[in-house]
């Protein structure tokens, strides 16, 4: 990173990056497209309440299974309920899931990263910790987790965070590591400056454009484990519709109803392709690297 | 080089150690009384003191470490609490299907992956490119199990091709295995090619703009052997260490698929044990699967004096 | 063959007479770009002779590589495309052949030097596989009499222990080494042409005497005709036998290299003779002695200006040099220059 630009005030940074976010969105058509995507979904599953569908757990038993039709869009599952309205209803457990595990991945990885990169003393015990933490298989640790301590949407939200914590610590190590030797920072730590002032000012804005795109990840990331989680029987509880237990509720009835499936599952599916493209319009608007190449 | 081998295999003992204790720890870390947490909500007191003292939750935590830890480096994992069997012996016999589908996977993902990564790198920007990225993003983005139902409706429900679930032992009859592993292995791969093929596009990406590549073209090399040759070699190492770190996600995944398709393996065995949360069995799988995946990434890191000549061990 | 008016060579070691080997004319590559069209080529004649030693000369930037490749045909199409132009070479047009014809070519009977030798070979392939590919290639030998050819092309330039370097890497070897490689493995079947694109601009100085000397060795040797690019005018003193002198894209001067280095025609040629700091005996003298640069910079090859596109940098222009683009004629004998105040320049001193 040239030194000029560090020169420059956070402030006129951000607005500096703002812009160049908003620029990419004109030269990146699918990252737009994958923001329009997000704000729908969100819209849809946190206004389904006032959409005047059927109650999502509103069970109905004379009517089950029942192929799509104007009442009952998406149809009916095998005790009646309505799809449409529980899939939409499911979203909102997927987004809160997703934007929660990314929002507190990336803090604790974030807080963890900043402190094992300037201070030498605890790196090396924080990174064998995470290394160990890594070589667990994350989806494993999640069910070992879920299936401890009991189902529910905070136990499920913090199951999945603590697997992708080690690899935000990864990355914020390692652009700590980078900066710690770059001439400004070597010259602020000459001049004095306090150890959590150089952390603040000058290493952290650094931090943040590539946390940004590893949080769309992780987001993703944690909107199809939640699903998995659901899937094996240590997810969200069965009250709560969610995408995943829609659909593990209803693979019995899969070749009687497919849409039992497929439609939890586009909506699904649509979701994670829009976080994912938007990461990556993101990371290329961001990386000064990948912007070069373009 | 040998010592180098021993080397990085002590090195990966603290790590294994680390996981070791994690994995023993999380059932104590865990809210409320471990031994009321594995009978179940509908136990009675008797039950949950009998699972207290079959698990010697009774003795101070560091003795049942110790002991846990004497066992297991003696390969004993305990006993299931459901069926009382020995987990090393579960494990041991749940393990072919899994490490069948899993390496079917991987072979399938990277015959299939490498070369549309390679191709869309050559063809960058162009529609196959997109093609290949868009199938990828998709790849990433579609669980799992979405992609197994789908495959089990169009090739065994519609084509009629493959049998819908089970597994057939490969020595037992090798083309009822074919036809059982072909469904589970392209459902498992997807999201592992999805992730190949992106670090293979990108990494040819950079080795494309070298010099030595346009080297290669001024002797008049055909295209495709400058891409094999010269470049994809040089793109290796990243990508071998991708298909390394990947099977962090198989191992997640064969757990969703074993289910999809009822094959019985360590993934059903897993969902199985949390449904009852016989911890036992939780503790030996994961411990199997992490130990197995660090190994491996051990071998994947030795394999690079294979690609590479500037590094030498 | 076709009209050679443009000049008659009398490098010195130069068949004088014989019919020229390569020979491009009106070459124009463009490239399609968001910014517009980038005219990175415009409008190039040059040819030269077997044995014959052609330095080009110019800026970084002023599309010399550009043209090596375009000869090399190892441009991506798009963005590069051929507005005009042929690049004949043995009878037949570069420009129309195809990828198979080129890649025949390629390596064979034409082929190149890269300016870093350290990034232009394969670092995870030994110093064998590479050399002997194009020769298993293009002379169908086995891979056993290709790696006995090997040996001899790297005794051809001078390496030590042949044999046992065909088993080396490009890591284990130095700079100088590795451009001695380089240089073997684009002569290892004998080419009629060699592209050397700054072959020693990554070496060091002592180096990079040895290297030129390499050249003009294998010249003498195999009557190889080299287009000699670079940006050094020390180089090209001590090694070419005529200079085309490129500014933005064009051929702006060329004559043989006594001629040019003592009385150039163009003010650009000048001007890149002044920015060379000359040694002399006088210490004081050197210290005194000023180095010029060129002011300005060079113009942006998508929007060049309308007349001499040199006319914003130079001190000697007109009304008329603003206006209309000079053509390259002759100001003196077998000495052409494109520029419309040559007649009035003053008298050439450095």
């Amino acid at each position: 990173m040239s030194l000029h630009v560090q020169e420059l005030s956070f402030g006129a940074r951000l607005k500096h990056r703002a812009r160049v976010v908003a620029e990419s969105f004109k030269r990146n058509p699918t990252m737009l497209f994958g923001v329009v995507v997000l704000l729908l979904m969100a819209v849809l599953a946190f206004l389904a309440p006032w959409l005047g569908l059927p109650e999502p757990m509103q069970q109905s038993p004379r009517d089950r299974l029942q192929p799509p039709s104007p009442d009952a869009l998406f149809g009916t599952d095998m005790y009646g309920r309505d799809l449409f309205s529980r899939v939409l209803h499911g979203g909102q457990v997927s987004l809160v899931v997703g934007l929660t595990v990314a929002t507190l991945a990336t803090s604790f990885g974030l807080a963890i990263g900043l402190v094992s990169g300037f201070v030498r003393s605890v790196d090396a015990v924080i990174m064998r910790l995470m290394d160990a933490l890594m070589s667990i298989p994350s989806i494993l640790l999640a069910i070992a987790l879920v299936a401890l301590w009991g189902s529910s949407v905070p136990n499920v939200i913090l199951a999945l965070t603590i697997p992708e914590i080690p690899r935000v610590v990864r990355l914020v190590r390692s652009v700590v590591l980078m900066l710690r030797d770059q001439l400004y920072v070597q010259a602020a730590i000459a001049c004095g400056t306090s150890t959590p002032r150089i952390l603040i000012r000058h290493i952290l804005p650094n931090t943040i454009p590539p946390l940004i795109v590893q949080a769309t990840y992780i987001c993703a990331q944690a909107v199809i484990f939640e699903a998995y989680l659901s899937f094996v029987g240590a997810g969200t509880p069965p009250e709560i519709p969610s995408w995943g237990n829609i659909m593990a509720e209803g693979r019995m009835f899969f070749f009687q109803s497919v849409g039992i499936i497929l439609y939890p599952g586009a909506f699904l599916a649509l979701t994670v392709f829009a976080i994912n493209t938007f990461g990556d319009g993101l990371r290329d608007s961001l990386d000064p690297r990948m912007q070069r190449r373009v | 080089m040998y010592a180098y081998i021993i080397r990085r295999l002590i090195a990966t003992i603290p790590i294994m150690a680390i996981v070791a204790v994690f994995v023993f720890m999380l059932l104590h870390l865990s809210p409320g009384d471990p031994a009321a947490i594995i009978a179940g909500d509908f136990a009675t007191e008797d039950q949950i003191i009998k699972i207290r003292e079959q698990l010697g939750l009774n003795d101070p935590l560091y003795i049942q470490f110790g002991s846990w830890l004497v066992n297991l480096l003696q390969g004993d994992m305990g006993q299931s609490i459901y069926s009382g069997l020995p987990v090393t012996k579960l494990i041991g016999q749940r393990i072919e299907p899994t490490l069948m589908l899993t390496l079917c996977t991987m072979v399938i993902a990277i015959t299939m992956a490498i070369p549309l990564g390679v191709i869309a790198a050559w063809k960058v920007g162009t529609w196959i490119d997109r093609m290949v990225m868009t199938l990828a993003v998709f790849g990433f983005s579609v669980p799992v199990f979405v992609i197994g139902y789908l495959l089990i409706l169009g090739g065994s429900r519609t084509l009629g091709w493959f049998p819908v679930q089970g597994y057939t032992s490969i020595f037992e009859s090798v083309p009822g295995f074919l036809s059982h592993i072909t469904l589970p292995a392209l459902t498992l791969g997807a999201v592992y090619m999805a992730l190949i093929a992106r670090m293979t596009r990108a990494t040819m990406l950079e080795v494309l703009n070298e010099d030595y590549v346009r080297t290669a073209y001024a002797k008049g090399l055909a295209t495709r052997k400058v891409l094999v040759k010269h470049a994809l070699k040089n793109a290796m190492v990243p990508i071998s260490t991708t298909i390394g770190l990947g099977v962090a996600l198989l191992i997640g995944g064969v757990v969703v698929t074993e289910s999809v398709f009822a094959i019985p393996g360590l993934g059903r065995l897993t969902v199985d044990a949390v449904l009852r949360t016989d911890y036992p069995v939780i503790q030996g799988v994961i411990l199997v699967f992490s130990f197995t995946y660090v190994l491996l990434n051990l071998l994947i890191d030795l394999s690079y004096v294979l690609f590479d000549p500037r590094i030498r061990y | 063959m076709t009209e050679d008016t443009v000049l008659l060579d009398r490098g010195p070691s130069a068949d004088a007479g014989t019919d020229p080997v390569l020979q491009v004319e009106d070459l124009r590559t463009y490239f399609d770009t968001r910014d517009g069209v980038v005219k990175a080529v415009d409008g190039l004649d040059f040819s030269v002779r077997p044995g014959e030693i052609l330095g080009v000369v110019g800026e970084s930037g002023c599309g010399k590589s550009i043209t090596s490749l375009s000869v090399m045909q190892l441009l991506p199409r798009p963005p590069a495309r051929f507005a005009s132009g042929r690049i004949m070479f043995k009878g037949r047009d570069l420009l129309q052949a195809s990828e198979d014809e080129m890649r025949r070519l390629r390596g064979n009977e034409i082929s190149m030097i890269f300016q870093d030798p350290m990034s232009s070979l394969n670092p995870v392939l030994s110093i064998g596989d590479q050399l002997t590919e194009a020769i298993i290639l293009h002379q169908g030998l086995s891979s056993k009499q290709a790696m006995d050819h090997a040996i001899e092309m790297l005794d051809l330039v001078h390496i030590p222990e042949p044999r046992r370097r065909l088993k080396e890497y490009p890591h284990q070897l130095s700079g100088g080494m590795r451009q001695r490689v380089m240089i073997a493995m684009a002569l290892s079947c004998n080419p009629s042409v060699l592209i050397a694109d700054e072959p020693t601009t990554a070496l060091d100085v002592t180096i990079q005497a040895q290297i030129l000397a390499l050249m003009e060795e294998i010249r003498d040797k195999l009557k190889t005709a080299i287009i000699l690019i670079t940006h050094d005018l020390g180089v090209v003193a001590e090694m070419a036998d005529r200079v085309l002198v490129m500014y933005a894209g064009r051929k702006v001067e060329e004559a043989d290299v006594v001629e040019i280095f003592e009385r150039p025609q163009h003010p650009y040629t000048r001007g890149l003779m002044r920015s060379v700091p000359r040694l002399t005996t006088d210490f004081s003298e050197a210290r005194e002695q000023r180095l010029s640069e060129i002011p300005g910079i060079v113009p942006a090859l998508t929007n060049l200006p309308k007349g001499c596109t040199f006319a914003e940098r130079c001190a000697f222009a007109t009304d008329r040099c603003r206006a209309e683009y000079p053509a390259i004629e002759p100001k003196k004998p077998d000495h052409v220059a494109a520029c419309w105040e040559s007649a009035n320049l003053p008298d050439w001193t450095l």
